[in-house]
């Protein structure tokens, strides 16, 4: 992604106003003209994670596509709270239909643009992580199979949040949710780390496929403008912190996804033709306990005792993201390694 | 022109002609050959503009035409038996957002135990989902039903399910009467939909409706739905204006004239019907035929009609093909409703007796039904009878059921008594 120096302040978000930009380097979010795609009064809790998201995602495309893009939602969350007529809060034209459908209903409306000759107008479809690596799965892929001129974001808040926060297949290894409750001698999630959809596009060789959290929002932004600029499948996969859910603090929701980048957890980068061209390095290097911590549903890890294999599991999956998406320079990672080894990297936090 | 043609080829030119601009497509027999020679139209840049869209499930398939008919594309799809229970969700859902999608279902039974030939199961197990349904009787009524589908849902905003006899139609060469394109142009203007996924004009289609408007909305849907009862005649009417052919409606007698015994039954078996009863009519038999071609809105007022108030009708046989388990027929249920609704004033109502038949491919023969007529004159037929049901082979299984607890999976037990019959006999 392109970078720029710029005089900043250090706040303690470690983020940087957009009013500190010329006025036309500005986020959208800071512009006058952004069009509020998800406006208020509607009736998602304090601190949702994926409002937030959906808000900035919709408004980057209003804007990359001159007002002209067409949503489709799956159900959950985002549906229910947004729309209980007559207060929908959506001010673009806006479609639900199922919970398991909204990739190929994204198709279905893309082929009618495509009918129509309107490729001044886009789709984008949309759902959160039940709708999407579960139940929604087959229509994803077959969407990205036939490279549907569609943009699919995933807000990924890791259960089913819906419903009462059950397990999700993107539910982490060892995370609580009303079908994985912390008791048994496997507490919490006991399978794998969750479904990695955005490296299952990238092996479907789609245009974009990228990652984003709403700790940076103006990352975001950039992710849904760079997708825009591609015709065909894309696919973007934003993490979105769920306070009822996951335990968190409605005012932590910005600090616990800016952790889940900065202990390696959440890698952020981007895809092209299935391959990785760029990835966000981390900025403070972060162990896993700073972020397991101001969660509940992993309070089981800390309490009545410290379960320092499983935490030390998921340390393990954090350094290889490190590894693998290289989020730290090569050199980091060797003198971190030589004074610490392997596996004791969430002793050292910046 | 007339051409010695397939149902399904019938049926791919007159869907063609209807100018579809979104077709899904997934494949599943008897339905496969409807949307093969649709692809190949469009590929062949026949039809456009025109998306032809292969997708990868059934639920998907409807879920594309969703998609489309709300961005205000005419949406059309295909499917029969387990294709159209697997996007089932999304059929309830495309009827409860008023898109008028069409569908052609190849009317296949639905497993287990797996078969790939004809019976309603299929459509009768969505009779409730919102949909219009229309059944055809041959080849020429399923060509020309996908004519008068397009029209009947843009005019109500309701989606039309055009149901035709897997096989029987779908694979059967028949003489048939392919209209002029300039014909169909004629009688099916362009889709102008009530709602639309428009930047110019944002709306949200599909938002939560709770308890303060939810029954209003169903109520609405069932309002319009039958609206379809007037609409129909009304189509059917302008089509053989245009076309010079009657062709669909909301029943069809046959003999009905001075009848005290009426059979009522749906699609191409309404044809070996008529050559039963046109023999039984030759016997001295007075009997007649009722075919219910839109099952969906039921035609309830049209069925009183046509069997008049006077008494005269004796006897009514309704011939079904689809079960419901655990009661019997589905088209009775519905005869019923509709003959008690015609007020205190009528005569006695007839006897009813409902004949399951044909199901999962089983030849409906004129032999069996002259024989089952005769008995229902005689009024020696059963309230609720399967038609050719071969006793022994299920006597057999009630025994082994009856000898052992782990008597094994019953569909491949018969299967295995009927070699061993085969064998013997």
């Amino acid at each position: 992604m392109p970078y720029q120096s710029i005089k900043f302040i250090q706040t303690g978000s470690l983020a940087v106003g957009g009013r500190l930009l010329a006025e036309d380097q500005r986020s959208v979010q800071s512009g006058a003209q952004r069009s509020n795609s998800l406006t208020l009064g509607h009736r998602a809790c304090q601190g949702c994670g994926e409002a937030l998201g959906a808000r900035i995602a919709l408004d980057a495309c209003q804007r990359a596509t001159g007002g002209k893009t067409i949503a489709v939602n799956a159900t959950g969350c985002l549906e229910v709270f947004s729309t209980p007529y007559p207060e929908t809060s959506w001010q673009l034209p806006w479609l639900h239909s199922l919970f398991g459908n909204a990739p190929a209903v994204a198709a279905g409306v893309a082929a009618a643009l495509r009918a129509k000759s309107r490729d001044d107008v886009r789709v984008v479809g949309q759902g959160g992580d039940g709708g999407t690596v579960d139940i929604g799965f087959a229509c994803l892929s077959g969407m990205f199979e036939r490279n549907d001129d569609v943009l699919y974001i995933c807000y990924d808040n890791e259960a089913y949040m819906n419903t009462g926060v059950q397990r999700s297949g993107a539910t982490p290894y060892a995370a609580r949710t009303a079908t994985t409750e912390p008791v048994g001698p496997e507490p919490g999630n006991k399978f794998g780390q969750g479904k990695n959809v955005p490296m299952i596009a990238m092996a479907h060789e789609i245009p974009y496929v990228a990652t984003a959290t709403v700790s940076d929002l103006r990352d975001l932004e950039y992710k849904v403008e760079r997708a825009m600029e591609f015709r065909g499948a894309r696919y973007l996969h934003v993490l979105v912190p769920c306070p009822l859910g996951w335990g968190s603090a409605p005012e932590s929701t910005i600090e616990v996804a800016r952790l889940a980048t900065q202990t390696g957890l959440f890698p952020v980068f981007e895809a092209e033709d299935g391959e990785v061209v760029s990835a966000t390095p981390i900025r403070h290097r972060t162990g896993v306990r700073d972020y397991l911590r101001i969660q509940r549903r992993y309070a089981h890890l800390f309490k009545p005792a410290e379960r320092t294999e499983m935490i030390d599991r998921i340390q393990r999956g954090a350094d290889r993201n490190i590894t693998r998406f290289g989020l730290l320079p090569a050199d980091d990672i060797d003198a971190e390694l030589a004074t610490v080894g392997a596996g004791r990297a969430e002793e050292i936090t910046s | 022109m007339l051409r010695q043609i397939e149902g399904s080829r019938a049926v791919a030119d007159a869907v063609a002609m209807c100018r579809p601009e979104v077709i899904c497509a997934y494949p599943i027999t008897p339905q496969t050959h409807i949307v093969e020679a649709l692809g190949a139209k469009v590929k062949a840049g026949q039809l456009r503009p025109c998306e032809f869209l292969n997708v990868e499930s059934e639920f998907a398939a409807m879920s594309v035409a969703i998609g489309a008919s709300a961005a205000g594309a005419r949406a059309y799809t295909a499917t029969a038996s387990q294709g159209l229970l697997y996007m089932s969700e999304a059929v309830y859902n495309a009827a409860g957002l008023g898109l008028p999608i069409v569908m052609t279902v190849a009317n296949r039974a639905i497993g287990a135990p797996i078969n790939i030939w004809n019976d309603h199961s299929d459509a009768m197990s969505q009779r409730d989902a919102g949909w219009i349904q229309l059944y055809a009787e041959t080849s020429q009524e399923a060509l020309d039903l996908h004519i008068q589908a397009f029209r009947i849902a843009e005019d109500l905003s309701v989606p039309v399910m055009v149901c035709m006899d897997g096989f029987l139609l779908t694979h059967a060469y028949e003489r048939a009467d392919i209209p002029s394109p300039d014909q169909v142009d004629n009688f099916l203007p362009g889709y102008e939909p009530r709602q639309v996924l428009d930047p110019a004009a944002p709306v949200s289609i599909g938002a939560m409706v709770g308890p303060e408007a939810f029954t209003e909305v169903r109520y609405l849907a069932h309002a319009r739905q039958s609206q379809a009862l007037t609409l129909i005649p009304e189509v059917v009417a302008e089509f053989t204006k245009t076309f010079g052919r009657d062709s669909g409606g909301l029943v069809r007698g046959y003999r009905l004239e001075d009848a005290d015994t009426v059979v009522v039954a749906l699609g191409s078996v309404l044809g070996t019907i008529k050559d039963t009863v046109d023999e039984l009519r030759g016997d001295g038999m007075r009997i007649g035929i009722l075919g219910i071609s839109t099952f969906r809105p039921f035609p309830s007022a049209a069925v009183r009609e046509a069997l008049g108030s006077d008494g005269r009708v004796k006897r009514l046989v309704v011939l079904e093909r689809a079960l419901a388990t655990g009661v019997g027929g589905i088209v009775s249920a519905d005869l019923r409703m509709a003959l008690a609704g015609g007020g205190s004033g009528r005569a006695a109502e007839p006897v009813m007796s409902t004949v399951i038949a044909g199901l999962g491919g089983r030849a409906i023969t004129r032999m069996s039904l002259r024989t089952m007529l005769a008995e229902a004159v005689a009024g020696a037929l059963e309230p609720l009878s399967f038609l050719d049901l071969n006793k022994g082979l299920i006597e057999r299984e009630f025994i082994r059921a009856r000898r052992t607890r782990r008597s094994g999976p019953v569909a491949e037990n018969m299967l295995r008594d009927q070699g061993l019959t085969a064998r013997i006999g």
